[in-house]
């Protein structure tokens, strides 16, 4: 008979406590992803460092910003962000001579070659293959950084549309699902081998030059 | 054998007994994925610029953050290391700093993060990249967010 006077603990409002504190994690977690725009910088070069190699004005793609935050490209077009893209792929996918020695898959030094997979005018003046084509983004310290970000987002978007071309031609997938495959499945060897080949067919040679005072 | 011969009463009513563990599921899940802020702001939270060719940053634990905005009523742009503003001097002393949290096969994975805002000038963000240089931290990132370039001249 005693025993039935001890009553039972009630675990009805245990849900509530729960529902408090779930609601509580709820409204405090941020699930913000980081993005961002990658890049590597250059080592910094010892003193007694070499020169660099003179390379040939026409494999140079030159885009200047200015403080007021135009853009100049080549030294002579002014120019809105929007029509960086097409101009730099032109200058891309020129292709106008012969490149850079490449490696095979064997990895023996193939002799340098013209470019077989660019689409572009072949205009001598231009740069003669994708991994020679360098471009150069020359800002001044005035430059808003939204205008910077914006061209060289828009100079990896470049680099992206080619990229994606290529692997659409040669693999019937783009670039972008080739990298976003393999990172769901790292152990892909065939999907990496893809992606260097592009990397490689398009190498991104990007420099950001020291601003001007 | 009258024992097993049970009368069927009508409908059950649906038990809630289990509601509990569902919410604890929950809120463990929650709890689990919850990352508190570590850093507050002492700038003012920079509207960071837009960009569609982004990639996400993996692996957090190997991000470091520099914040790059400005201070109500204060001119030019300030930089934030970790709780306080500092000198774009104390950047390799931050580096430092992470890299030692760090083992030593992790620090060449190490990225560093640059939180902008879209109105910062680059001789500020030059000045950073050109201190990350000198101490060999060559990984950046330029934080942004997904969007149209167009956005950030406005």
């Amino acid at each position: 008979m005693a025993k039935r006077d001890l009553p039972e603990i009630n675990a009805g409002s245990m849900a509530d406590i729960a529902f408090l504190l779930l609601i509580f994690f709820l409204v405090t977690t941020t699930m913000d992803v980081d993005t961002g725009i990658s890049r590597k910088l250059p080592e910094k070069q010892p003193e007694d460092a070499p020169e660099p190699p003179k390379l040939k004005e026409k494999n140079v793609f030159i885009v200047t910003v200015n403080r007021n935050n135009n853009i100049l490209v080549e030294g002579e077009h002014f120019m809105t962000i929007d029509k960086i893209r097409e101009e730099a792929k032109k200058f891309i996918d020129n292709g106008g001579g012969l490149g850079n020695p490449m490696k095979d898959a064997q990895g023996n030094v193939l002799e340098p070659a013209e470019c077989d997979w660019c689409e572009g005018a072949k205009d001598p003046a231009s740069s003669d293959h994708p991994n020679k084509a360098i471009i150069s983004l020359e800002s001044d310290r005035g430059t808003s950084y939204g205008t910077y970000i914006s061209v060289q987002n828009e100079l990896v978007g470049a680099y992206t549309d080619l990229r994606n071309r290529l692997s659409e031609k040669l693999y019937g997938v783009t670039y972008t699902k080739l990298i976003k495959d393999a990172k769901n499945n790292p152990s892909n060897e065939s999907l990496k081998e893809k992606i260097k080949n592009i990397k490689e067919k398009y190498p991104q040679i990007i420099s950001e030059a020291e601003p001007t005072k | 054998m009258s024992k097993f011969r049970k009368k069927k009463k009508g409908m059950p009513g649906i038990s809630t007994a289990s509601l509990p563990d569902i919410v604890f599921m929950l809120l463990f899940f929650f709890m689990v994925t919850t990352v508190m802020r570590e850093t507050e702001l002492k700038i003012k939270k920079p509207q960071l610029p837009k960009a569609t060719e982004i990639k996400k940053l993996e692996r957090k634990s190997l991000v470091s953050y520099i914040y790059v905005g400005r201070i109500e009523g204060q001119g030019g742009d300030k930089i934030q290391l970790n709780d306080r503003v500092a000198d774009v001097k104390d950047v390799k002393y931050f580096i430092f700093a992470e890299r030692d949290t760090h083992s030593e096969d992790e620090i060449p994975l190490l990225t560093t993060s640059i939180k902008a805002d879209v109105n910062s000038n680059v001789g500020t963000i030059t000045d950073i990249k050109e201190e990350l240089r000198n101490i060999n931290a060559l990984k950046i990132n330029y934080s942004t967010l997904k969007g149209d370039v167009m956005d950030n001249i406005k």
